[in-house]
């Protein structure tokens, strides 16, 4: 599904990625782990397509495409999605409209017709129940006025309206108290086939009892400098980051 | 003075024809306004109201001027100046500014007025309706003039719209100057909205001067949509003569390509117990330039005066330029008065947020864009407009009132 050989980027002068070669095949649960500043984010910033990350080097395969060449949208049109670490508030922008934009240019870029209104909401409602979010919310501006919980449950419901292939889960724990945890963990195991790769950031042990990795890698500086199964990140857990500093 | 000259030498020349068109009323202060406007001619950028609008170029072109009958369906409320159901005398260029040049010039040339008469304890309830339809295939001036007066009690909501005129496909479209001076005199109790909606062409100049008396316990909300233009400069000035009163500005202002939107307003809170409050928004794109100074004025005798100005700006290109001025001046001690202004760039987190959701980055622009000119949209009372504003504005941005069909500028 997803192939990233030799990746090197930079925000503004700072080189950041040093190197990855990861290799992520259909249905696989790759977590990463690693310090603060060790590079996890900006190389679920760089696969998704953010314009402030340079790359320098390297590539990164999509199902074949040559994913540096697409611009955001194309990506997200091709199945990637992120669950963002700090979702930010739209003003003004209502949830609907901004589903309802986003799940048409998807299905326009797909070559299907636009959802009618009617099946848009009862698709909105289903998907709702799914990740069990206030329906008041969606009648608010994007995330504005919500919670820190609501903001990365609703990331998990834009998950499950857009139905991607390829999800990066960016410290979608983080902030969120153990039965959120559970909801948006559970939502997120509901709506994978067994095709749905993900990459999974995180901190914590906790978050992949519920979401069962096939791979843990640990990132430092740049490099991903240890791979192992899941019982890599319960040695994390217990022992820190030392061992590879 | 060489933009001046030719309007001065019309008038020498077809004053008395125009006066034969006229009326009475208007001819009473034509010549002086005509003097006035010779002895300070046009506004250079010096002229504290006029900083961000080039006058004399905008007025030097060779324009024809039209002197066509205003074409008015009899209707309640609704007159020319000569069929005036009162004597305008008190009214008729009284509150307008005779030493503004726009207004001193428009007094000189305007040959016909439309008189809107809303009579005591009255209240209208459809919208009165007045369309200024432009288009010609010669450089044309026009000059407009209308006159507003709620008697005490009355209630109105009047739309004023300037729009593109229907003319045959292909036909070469020509610049269109138009000057307006509307005097509004709101007494005690009055409630008024009025909205004023410029939908037109890049070949459009427009300068507009609008004033507004109001009495006691009076009401009015003035709403300036700047959706579609080619130059406009627009003037509001209110003063608060009767305690009690309340007035709201707001203006949406939608620049692109070439286009240049000022807007000056001024308050004058004369006396006591009054409240103003005042929105306007810009979304300044390509190479338009927006302009906006404001100023509240509160006298020594207007103790409790509430006053909030607000002017907030999105500059979505990097070629793209606003200027802001809000400007508040307090000789009451007693007062609760704010001002401020922003200027802010496309919020490029939102952007890639919404990309990373599959959303095409033109899109995106123009949801944010749209979300940021609700607010002001949100604030027009009359429900069928607001919900037509809606949409137009949210076309505006996505491209869809773009008029480049026979449009000399683009081809």
């Amino acid at each position: 599904m997803l192939e990233i050989k030799n990746l090197h980027a930079k925000v503004g002068d700072k080189e950041i990625l040093k190197g990855i070669n990861l290799t992520i095949r259909d249905g696989e649960i790759h977590a990463l782990m690693g310090t603060n500043g060790a590079g996890k984010s900006t190389l679920s910033n760089v696969i998704v397509g953010n314009p402030a990350y340079e790359v320098t080097e390297g590539s990164i395969v999509f199902n074949g495409q040559d994913l540096l060449a697409m611009n955001t949208e194309e990506r997200a049109h091709a199945g990637i999605f992120m669950s963002f670490q700090a979702p930010i508030e739209i003003p003004g922008v209502s949830m609907t409209n901004f589903m309802r934009s986003a799940v048409n240019a998807r299905r326009e870029a797909l070559g299907k017709e636009p959802l009618k209104s009617t099946d848009f909401l009862k698709v909105m409602r289903e998907k709702r129940k799914l990740v069990e979010i206030d329906p008041k919310l969606m009648n608010r501006s994007v995330n504005e006025g919500f919670s820190g919980g609501e903001r990365k449950r609703n990331e998990i419901f834009q998950m499950a309206m857009l139905e991607p292939t390829f999800c990066i889960l960016d410290e979608t724990d983080s902030g969120l108290d153990v039965d959120a945890l559970r909801i948006v963990a559970e939502g997120f195991n509901k709506l994978r086939t067994p095709e749905t790769s993900a990459i999974v950031i995180t901190h914590y042990q906790r978050l992949l009892d519920y979401i069962r990795p096939d791979f843990v890698h640990v990132l430092i500086d740049g490099q991903i400098v240890k791979t192992g199964t899941a019982e890599l990140a319960q040695q994390i857990e217990e022992q820190g980051f030392e061992a590879y500093l | 003075m060489k933009s001046e000259q030719q309007y001065i030498e019309l008038y020498q020349e077809a004053s008395d024809l125009i006066k034969r068109k006229s009326c009475e009323v208007m001819n009473a202060v034509r010549d002086e306004a005509f003097q006035q406007f010779m002895s300070i001619g046009f506004p250079t950028r010096k002229a504290e109201r006029y900083r961000y609008t080039d006058v004399a170029t905008a007025f030097a072109p060779n324009y024809g001027i039209s002197l066509a009958p205003l074409d008015v369906k009899p209707s309640l409320y609704i007159y020319t100046i000569k069929d005036a159901p009162i004597d305008v005398a008190p009214y008729y260029h009284k509150i307008a500014d005779a030493h503004d040049p726009i207004t001193a010039l428009n007094a000189a040339l305007v040959h016909d007025a439309l008189l809107i008469h809303v009579p005591k304890n009255t209240l209208v309830e459809d919208p009165i309706v007045v369309d200024n339809w432009l288009r010609g295939t010669s450089p044309t001036m026009m000059n407009r003039r209308i006159l507003i007066i709620m008697e005490s009690g009355a209630e109105a909501t009047i739309i004023i719209n300037d729009r593109e005129g229907q003319g045959a496909r292909g036909e070469e479209q020509a610049r269109l100057l138009t000057t307006q001076v509307i005097e509004v005199y709101c007494h005690d109790n009055a409630r008024l909205d009025l909205y004023e909606i410029e939908d037109t062409t890049p070949l459009c100049s427009r300068f507009s001067n609008v004033y507004i008396h109001e009495g006691r316990d009076c009401s009015v909300k003035h709403n300036s949509i700047t959706l579609f233009n080619g130059q406009t400069r627009n003037l509001c000035d209110v003063y608060l003569r009767g305690e009690n009163s309340e007035v709201t500005l707001n203006g949406c202002a939608i620049g692109s390509g070439s286009q240049h939107i000022d807007n000056n307003t001024f308050i004058r809170h004369e006396v006591p117990h009054c409240t103003s409050n005042e929105l306007y928004k810009y979304v300044v794109d390509g190479q338009s330039v927006g302009a906006f100074a404001g100023k509240i004025l509160v006298e020594k005798d207007a103790q409790k005066t509430t006053s909030q100005e607000t002017n907030a700006n999105l500059c979505a290109s990097s070629d793209a330029r606003m200027y802001t001025q809000p400007m508040l001046e307090i000789y009451a001690d007693d007062v609760k008065c704010a001002h401020g202004s922003t200027v802010g760039v496309m919020d490029e987190t939102a952007l890639f947020y919404m990309r990373q959701r599959g959303i095409p980055e033109a899109e995106a622009r123009s949801l944010l864009k749209n979300a940021f000119m609700g607010q002001v949209i949100d604030q027009i009372k009359y429900e069928p407009l607001r919900q037509k504003l809606y949409v137009k504005v949210e076309k505006r941005f996505r491209g869809e009132l773009e008029k480049c069909d026979d449009c000399r500028l683009c081809k």
